[in-house]
């Protein structure tokens, strides 16, 4: 039996992340972390013809680099897990199509890779499957067409604003040793205090990212010293000094340890305004470079938390406040790889 | 005595140490001049068609407008006007041009859906605003005229 | 003389645009819509006609203007056709404007394709 703690499940088997895939666009691939990602593309297009079949493409190139990886076919999967931003997330239906695994979307916004990663590891340790594949995409784009302008128009962002994050990552989980584990995760609930800005995500999100690594340290019974990294998906340039602050106020200092995917995927001169966000955003990065810093040693236990936004376009135009989520995982180095 | 973040209720009041502040200064000195320049551009076009059309200062309004409505939907279609409204804001925001840059944008945008359902239904997502605006209004102060003179006389 | 004119009043409406932007944190769409109501309020006091005459450009341009023409427009008709003339002249002046934004920004999304 998993051991459950309230909202954070401690995995009793050893569940390992056996494989990751990751395909960026041409502005990520131009950021600090490129060497680390499979597959980039020089354009926003990558090849299709429109924006969300370019998407599409990505997300295909991620799930097919992670397999490959693994020395596996897609038929030897037994569950799907996958979501995207957009609209009834499409983008995972196709590519589900494509592999032909069953398949189960999930959305979560920018929260969505680590809820698939928690479920999916949770499944395999419950015994129900062997293996799953937890995938996400977004571009920027396909987001910029559907929440905010046509992506020609030029009427200014403010400083707050982020920017999607064109990509995909896709990680499979399975009991197969491999250098790391996925050992705990943290569901989150959902918060709302007050942030009507869709411009100003960091803010809005900051407090339910506080609350679930809050709750995690609570209910592991750890401190921030256990951690060599805490995460988060993509509070950005605004959310980070909050989340630090809220964190302080409740007894729990992360400066020394806390890191924001939205600032680590693109460098300051890449004019991303706040940082990156996006589904990709935490996909990437984790999936490429914090996987290969737990391969190497380099980091022993990460808790990444993926944060997202879940309020659509109709209901911010109709004044309602972002109703955001963090989730968490927690990723260990396995140490050798054996067992 | 320090502020608490961790209060629901005051939260949106209190994160506002914590967010970024826009430089008003720069940004208005960039609007005045790149829209100045707009504007400038635009007397130069009008002046051109007074002299060598047969257009007088009144009439020559019309086709510069249109004049400059092509050079905003290009630069648009080349992608570029957006990089100059992300650096100009207001200044190329106000001027007709950004009008057309929101009719162009839109309608580029939505191409992949079809000429019909895509590029024609979406041309006015933007800038129908203003024109249901413009036109309200104007009824209105219209309105507001006509009683006026017939109150008067 | 005129062409500084032009640039100094053009230059200063799209400063108070800004302003709009920044302080008062209205959204680009919100600020427009504002001015170009502006536009047709000035014209019903017979203040933008003045502008027009002492900026030319800097004040025919921005999209104040494309209210002012909407309502000089419908009150040039009404001499003519009374409050009917209001529906018949509205887009008179404005026709030129509306119907090549609307020709160019077609043909422009026919030939190209967005870059992001």
């Amino acid at each position: 039996m998993a051991v459950k703690r309230k909202q954070t499940w401690q995995f009793k088997n050893d569940i390992y992340l056996s494989s990751t895939g990751t395909a960026t666009g041409p502005k990520e691939a131009q950021g600090p972390l490129s060497s680390y990602f499979d597959q980039s593309y020089d354009d926003l297009y990558c090849g299709e013809d429109s924006w969300e079949l370019a998407e599409r493409r990505l997300m295909e190139d991620a799930v097919m680099a992670c397999l490959k990886k693994a020395n596996q076919a897609a038929s030897s999967v037994d569950l799907y897990l996958a979501g995207d931003l957009l609209n009834q997330i499409v983008t995972a239906n196709f590519s589900a199509k494509k592999l032909q695994i069953p398949y189960l979307g999930m959305f979560g916004a920018c929260s969505t890779s680590m809820e698939t990663l928690a479920v999916g590891a949770a499944l395999v340790d419950a015994g129900f499957i062997d293996r799953a594949i937890a995938a996400v995409s977004s571009h920027n784009a396909t987001a910029e067409r559907q929440f905010r302008n046509p992506t020609e128009y030029g009427g200014p962002k403010p400083p707050t604003s982020e920017s999607t994050v064109t990509g995909a990552g896709a990680g499979l989980i399975s009991r197969e040793a491999s250098p790391v584990k996925i050992t705990e995760a943290t569901i989150g609930k959902v918060f709302d205090w007050g942030i009507k800005d869709a411009n100003d995500m960091g803010s809005a999100m900051a407090p339910a990212a506080a609350d679930t690594i809050a709750s995690h340290l609570t209910q592991t019974g750890r401190e921030v010293s256990d951690y060599d990294l805490i995460l988060t998906g993509d509070l950005s340039s605004v959310g980070t000094p909050i989340l630090k602050e809220l964190l302080y106020e409740r007894g729990y200092d992360i400066s020394s340890v806390h890191q924001d995917c939205g600032l680590m995927v693109y460098r300051p001169d890449q004019k991303v305004f706040a940082g990156g966000s996006g589904c990709a955003c935490s996909a990437v990065v984790t999936y490429g470079y914090i996987v290969d810093e737990l391969t190497r040693g380099n980091l022993q236990r990460v808790l990444v938390v993926a944060t997202g936004s879940l309020h659509s376009p109709t209901m911010v135009q109709q004044k309602e406040a972002l109703p955001t989520i963090a989730h968490g995982v927690v990723l260990e180095a396995a140490g050798g790889g054996e067992s | 005595m320090a502020v608490k973040l961790n209060n629901p209720a005051d939260y949106k009041q209190n994160i506002k140490p914590y967010q970024p502040k826009p430089k008003v200064f720069r940004n208005c000195i960039r609007a005045f001049w790149t829209g100045g320049l707009i504007c400038a551009f635009g007397q130069l076009i009008a002046n051109f068609y007074v002299t060598f059309f047969d257009f007088t200062e009144t009439t020559a309004g019309n086709p510069t407008t249109a004049t400059l409505i092509l050079i905003a939907s290009l630069l648009t279609g080349f992608g570029v006007y957006d990089k100059i409204g992300q650096f100009a804001g207001a200044g190329s925001l106000v001027p007709v041009t950004g009008f057309a840059n929101s009719i162009t944008s839109a309608a580029l945008e939505h191409k992949s859906e079809g000429l019909v359902l895509g590029v024609a239904t979406n041309l006015f997502k933007l800038a129908g605003a203003v024109i249901v605006f413009g036109v309200v209004a104007a009824y209105v102060v219209g309105l507001i005229r006509l009683l006026f003179k017939a109150l008067i006389t | 003389m005129e062409y500084l004119l032009a640039f100094i009043v053009g230059g200063l409406i799209c400063v108070i645009g800004q302003i709009l932007l920044d302080v008062f944190k209205l959204t680009p769409a919100h600020v427009v819509v504002s001015f170009v109501v502006a536009g047709a309020v000035l014209d019903g006091f017979g203040l933008y006609d003045r502008l027009i005459e002492f900026a030319g450009a800097g004040a025919t341009v921005p999209i104040t203007s494309f209210g002012h023409s909407l309502l000089h427009g419908a009150m040039n008709e009404t001499e003519q056709s009374g409050v009917l003339g209001l529906a018949i002249g509205i887009f008179q002046l404005t026709a030129a404007g509306i119907s090549s934004a609307i020709l160019f920004g077609f043909i422009v999304a026919v030939i190209f394709k967005p870059k992001g």
